[in-house]
């Protein structure tokens, strides 16, 4: 089955779960994301590929079987929206101090509070600040399209378990609910008992004479110890923004102006683009496509030829203060964004570049 | 690694020796405490019935929170209260191995009281230690969920008001009335009699593993010398008078059937 399907962005993520070769799925429903889990249990995943699949009985539980099945070496993967992903927060600290890799994906809603069911960006600082209690930072991608959402389950994979750190896929109820047509690739096996022993010396796998105990902890009371933990982990995020910062440029060579946006807000951008270069103006896109690590460094860059740049989220502005760091005061950069689950229109966002950027920045 | 035993003994003449399960660093227990015999006595089953690479622990919050350096087996270490739900994930994809929780009153009656439930009902094929001395240990001898009625404890210095802090909880009967619970049974340490009967409660939740029944739980009474301000042979005999009565000892429930009394 090596073909295009037509398919919305959820259940797209839980196919790519199953061909990644996940081992474990455990959930809480909740809007608009709980087409994960039921068509995980409509592909009778146990069945399929020996996939496990839990509906646990909060979201502070199933971040915690996520734990038990992650330490264990396992790829463990957990779906959730705005408010479950806040109640998970306490296990995505333990998990990120534990060094458990994982896959998280948070398909946003509006919020504060309960809030609404309709797509927003509003848990970016959520996301990239750590999120939890304590000083550590989760990798995060944002997926921009339903080939996306099934792209980057693997990617994630593959990321949490070079670092093992937790990686959440940051993407909202409008890819989620999408429909677009996606590719997959063929299935990948699961490892064998053996294979994760070999691969994730790590992992309590049972401890046997030929080594020491596997202890997946976060406790640390000596003070130096703790540091030296907070180093190690330290070093790991400097290592991803060396290694794995990833974004995407489009019409950005001769780019006067730049509109930076990500997910699904970088969808109705990249429409802006056209309508902006159809009437002359000479604008580009910038896409982060890890929040964290921040594309900072090649932002920084683009500032010696671009004359402003305006940030465009689905909230009330969280991501234009990585821009604004990112740029340090170079060039101006202005921001536009819309919330209560309302998507901007590409005529709105042209008409905001032109008074916000054009007319004030010539 | 075998056990340096004195040359003074004759081997004829050895009755009881540490286990190689344990391992030799030192117990942060209070001295007089409980939790020290439990410990032990969980290692000497894991190394009686040879289970110790099959044997993954999940530790939790507390006075226990240092258990994966007392017993040699691989470890998680859970965030308080979360200890049967880690289990839960960890047994679910490594269904063949043997894994346990040991867990506080704190962590397993009063924060952890949702995942305890849940897993209880779901029948986890996992055992369950939960160590009761109706006290926060670790944290300075707050009041628990479990503590007795009219106990004096740091946050309850004229004695708990139930009127306002409810009854003392006895989580364990209504954990036995769930039918994925396969095993229930309270014990205690505090003289040899009852630490042979806790050993052999401890084995019982190991061996049930094998047979896929559910949940083996075994609670144990049990003394907090330093958080009753008492000393350990008062607070033993303080814990028979006051929190046998509320927390009676014995099987309340043996292969999935309620025990009738």
């Amino acid at each position: 089955m090596n073909e295009f399907l037509l398919m919305e962005g959820n259940e797209a993520l839980a196919e790519a779960a199953i061909r990644a070769g996940a081992d474990a799925y455990f959930g809480y429903p909740i809007t608009p994301q709980s087409e994960v889990m039921e068509y995980l249990a409509e592909q009778k995943t146990e069945e399929r590929t020996g996939m496990i699949v839990l509906q646990a009985e909060s979201e502070v539980a199933a971040i915690n079987m996520i734990y038990g099945a992650g330490g264990a070496g396992r790829k463990a993967i957990i779906t959730s929206s705005g408010p479950g992903i806040s109640l998970m927060q306490e296990g995505i600290s333990y998990l990120a101090a534990g060094e458990v890799p994982c896959v998280l994906a948070n398909i946003m809603r509006g919020g504060p509070g309960l809030g609404t069911i309709q797509p927003s960006q509003g848990d970016y600082f959520q996301a990239t600040r750590g999120g939890g209690h304590g000083d550590y930072r989760t990798l995060v991608l944002a997926p921009s399209s339903v080939q996306e959402m099934a792209d980057f389950v693997p990617l994630a994979f593959d990321l949490s378990f070079k670092y093992r750190n937790p990686v959440l896929i940051l993407a909202d109820g409008m890819i989620g609910k999408m429909m677009e047509r996606v590719k997959f690739p063929p299935q990948q096996k699961r490892l064998t008992e053996n294979e994760i022993i070999e691969r994730y010396p790590w992992a309590t796998t049972g401890k046997t004479p030929n080594r020491r105990q596997n202890i997946i902890k976060s406790v640390e009371l000596v003070s130096e110890l703790q540091e030296e933990n907070n180093r190690i982990i330290l070093a790991k995020y400097e290592r991803m923004m060396a290694e794995d910062v990833r974004w995407e440029e489009i019409e950005t060579n001769d780019a006067d102006y730049l509109i930076v946006a990500f997910g699904s807000a970088a969808r109705i951008c990249r429409k802006v683009i056209d309508l902006a270069r159809n009437e002359g103006i000479k604008a580009g896109l910038f896409r982060p496509v890890t929040l964290f690590p921040f594309p900072s460094v090649r932002l920084q860059k683009m500032t010696q030829r671009i004359k402003a740049i305006l940030t465009i989220e689905l909230s009330s502005g969280q991501m234009v203060e990585d821009v604004r760091l990112s740029v340090n005061g170079k060039i101006p950069v202005e921001f536009y964004g819309r919330m209560g689950g309302i998507v901007p229109t590409p005529f709105e966002v042209l008409d905001v570049l032109k008074s916000k950027l054009i007319n004030t920045n010539k | 690694m075998s056990t340096v035993i004195s040359p003074m003994i004759k081997p004829e003449n050895l009755v009881y020796k540490k286990s190689s399960v344990l391992t030799d660093s030192l117990l942060g227990y209070c001295p007089g405490c409980g939790h020290g015999t439990i410990t032990r006595l969980v290692a000497e089953v894991i190394d009686e019935m040879g289970i110790q690479q099959d044997t993954v622990g999940v530790s939790s919050v507390g006075c226990s929170a240092f258990l994966f350096n007392y017993i040699d087996v691989d470890f998680q270490g859970a965030p308080h209260g979360r200890a049967t739900a880690v289990a839960t994930g960890l047994k679910r994809v490594c269904p063949n191995k043997f894994v346990f929780t040991y867990q506080g009153d704190g962590d397993l009656a009063a924060i952890g009281t949702g995942e305890t439930f849940h897993t209880c009902n779901r029948g986890e094929n996992i055992a369950i230690f939960f160590v009761n001395n109706g006290i926060y240990g670790m944290t300075g001898g707050q009041m628990a969920p479990t503590t007795l009625e009219g106990m004096v404890t740091s946050t309850t210095p004229f004695g708990r008001d139930i009127k306002q802090m409810g009854n003392p909880f006895r989580i364990t009967e209504l954990l036995a009335a769930l039918p994925g619970t396969y095993y229930v049974t309270r014990q205690a340490v505090h003289t040899p009699a009852a630490v042979r009967k806790a050993k052999k409660a401890i084995r019982m939740a190991f061996e049930n593993q094998k047979k896929n029944g559910g949940v083996s739980l075994v609670e144990i009474v049990s003394n907090c010398n330093s958080g009753w301000k008492m000393a350990p042979v008062q607070a033993n005999q303080w814990m028979e008078e006051n929190m046998f009565p509320y927390y009676p000892l014995g099987d309340i429930k043996i292969d999935g059937a309620l025990v009738k009394k």
